[in-house]
């Protein structure tokens, strides 16, 4: 399992499939859903196997979510704020 | 729209450093960065990060907040969370900001976007738990997370820093699994005199190992045929080494084969690249003065090139100089420092003959899958070669490779290196994809706010 090795920054909650997320203030939603052991992010639209986040500077587009709805958004990119309600992205709605 | 003297992209070590060098000669700064924070990826959080932290990551890291200080006293505009996602030829950059698209004019434009890892194809490596060591090291640096679990697989400086990092934070890897054939080493040594003026380098390398091997981490060396295995996420990675078939199980694998240029943004503006044989990478092709072919295109840093970070900075000081002196403005010595570089870069001969990639990555087996995306295998890119496809853009028209949203950052070089392979040619003849616009997806909200900030043409 993932660790923290220090209890720096305040901390904020966002969900993730339902389930409640701690992030640190500022940290990316991908960190944080690492740190709480989450490491699947998405399904491939070719053929629906599970991908998870892989490079963590917005470049393999692995860690595509849904944030409020909205599909393909990077979740190494997009800073965790309270309240975000966040799903992994289904392999039919990358079209969308 | 606005104008400035120079945009930069990027602002990391040497688009902060290339910011500040253009401020101080009076020129129109603006620096367009996609991270929330200033400091790229080797310099991540570093405005952040606590004394804890940054003791953990070294003395290198923390050299960091001298270069982002210095950029945010210089009065350079600078905007985080901007994805630039087109360059037109007139240097006209359209970025999206705060959910909305947004365009300025540059009379120079400094691509200072660094580098990326290089794709390193093998069974498995889609897998989530497995990541590049990059990851690890920005996970630690934004948010101090670690694994207790975590193999470090493949070659490279990198490979062993993340694991003295790692070491340091009480957290060692569980063990690195290193590609580096034995014969390497032979070839590498021939460059060992001249990499002497860059002896820190070689220090730095020597103790990092050193802290490895009192860490009592396992190394095990000139691995071949690695594969992760697992169902839906990843379970153990195996590989061949000292004669035997071995298997290590954790859920945590971190793969690196080195940085290359990342060329997303010289490639949609049609500067000429080269295959780099000793990079074993495609550079943008640039003068003295880190100037491309096309005319007021600058890169600075590692996109032109593999130097790190310290080279990173100097470079981008560099074409600040010559973009003042272009411009008919007081510039500073570029001859003193142009030395500097040149000293700097004493070590790279050495890197790059020691940790060039490893065989398997550059001829995945025909079942291994090379672009991520859209799932095609490296089989399925040399019959498509077979069929009569030429180069990477109708491998791109025959199978989709390179058309998901990563846009063949992912696959790039493995496919060109593939299908050069495959006919008997250099990567240099069978070149690259054709990159075009836009440069990352954005939202069609983000794209139909632009321009609505100008004073609309009255309609008649």
């Amino acid at each position: 399992m993932p660790q923290r090795i220090d209890g720096s920054g305040e901390t904020i909650r966002f969900t993730f499939e339902g389930r409640e997320i701690a992030a640190r203030a500022g940290e990316t939603l991908a960190a944080a859903l690492i740190a709480a052991g989450e490491t699947t992010t998405r399904a491939s639209v070719v053929s629906g196997a599970p991908r998870g986040p892989y490079c963590m500077m917005g470049v393999c587009f692995e860690c595509l979510v849904e944030i409020d709805g909205v599909p393909n958004r990077q979740a190494c990119m997009i800073v965790a704020e309270p309240g975000m309600s966040v799903n992994r992205q289904k392999a039919d709605e990358v079209a969308a | 729209m606005n104008g400035y003297d120079v945009v930069i992209v990027g602002a990391g070590p040497a688009g902060m450093a290339c910011a500040s060098e253009a401020c101080s000669a009076g020129l129109s700064t603006l620096v367009l960065d996609e991270q929330p924070r200033p400091g790229g990826q080797i310099f991540r959080d570093i405005e952040v990060s606590d004394r804890k932290r940054r003791a953990l990551l070294g003395k290198d890291y923390g050299e960091g907040a001298r270069i982002a200080g210095a950029f945010r006293a210089s009065g350079a505009e600078y905007v985080p969370g901007a994805v630039v996602w087109n360059i037109d030829s007139a240097k006209r950059i359209d970025y999206s900001a705060g959910g909305r698209s947004h365009s300025v004019e540059a009379k120079s434009l400094v691509v200072a976007t660094g580098a990326i890892e290089r794709p390193t194809p093998m069974p498995g490596w889609t897998l989530p738990g497995v990541t590049t060591v990059g990851a690890v090291q920005i996970l630690f640096k934004t948010s101090g997370i670690v694994f207790e679990d975590v193999v470090l697989v493949g070659s490279g400086p990198l490979l062993w820093l993340a694991a003295t990092q790692l070491i340091a934070a009480g957290s060692p890897p569980k063990a690195i699994v290193e590609t580096v054939p034995k014969a390497r080493y032979r070839e590498a040594a021939r460059h060992f005199g001249k990499a002497l003026p860059a002896w820190r380098y070689l220090a730095k390398g020597f103790a990092m190992m050193r802290a490895v091997k009192k860490a009592g981490v396992p190394v095990h060396r000139d691995a071949t045929d690695i594969a992760i295995e697992g169902e839906t996420v990843a379970a153990a990675v195996t590989f061949a080494a000292g004669g035997r078939r071995q298997r290590i199980e954790t859920a945590h694998v971190a793969l690196h084969q080195g940085v290359v240029p990342n060329q997303q943004i010289t490639r949609l503006l049609n500067c000429q690249h080269r295959f780099d044989e000793s990079q074993r990478a495609f550079l943008p092709v640039v003068d003295e003065s880190f100037e491309t072919s096309v005319p007021g295109v600058f890169v600075a840093g590692d996109g032109a090139g593999i130097g790190g970070a310290k080279s990173a900075e100097m470079r981008g000081r560099l074409v600040a100089m010559r973009i003042a002196e272009k411009a008919g403005r007081p510039a500073g010595e570029a001859a003193k420092l142009r030395a500097e570089i040149a000293k700097d870069a004493a070590v790279r001969p050495l890197l790059e003959a020691l940790y060039a990639p490893s065989a398997d990555i550059l001829s995945p087996a025909d079942t291994t899958m090379v672009c991520r995306c859209e799932e095609i295998t490296a089989g399925q890119i040399r019959e498509a070669v077979a069929l009569g496809a030429p180069g990477p853009n109708q491998v791109k028209s025959f199978l989709r490779a390179g058309m998901g949203p990563c846009q063949g950052r992912m696959c790039g070089l493995a496919v060109s290196e593939i299908i050069a392979a495959a006919k008997g040619e250099t990567p240099s003849t069978t070149d690259y994809y054709r990159i075009r616009p836009p440069l990352k997806p954005l939202l069609l909200s983000e794209l139909a706010g632009l321009g609505a900030e100008e004073p609309r043409e009255a309609a008649e």
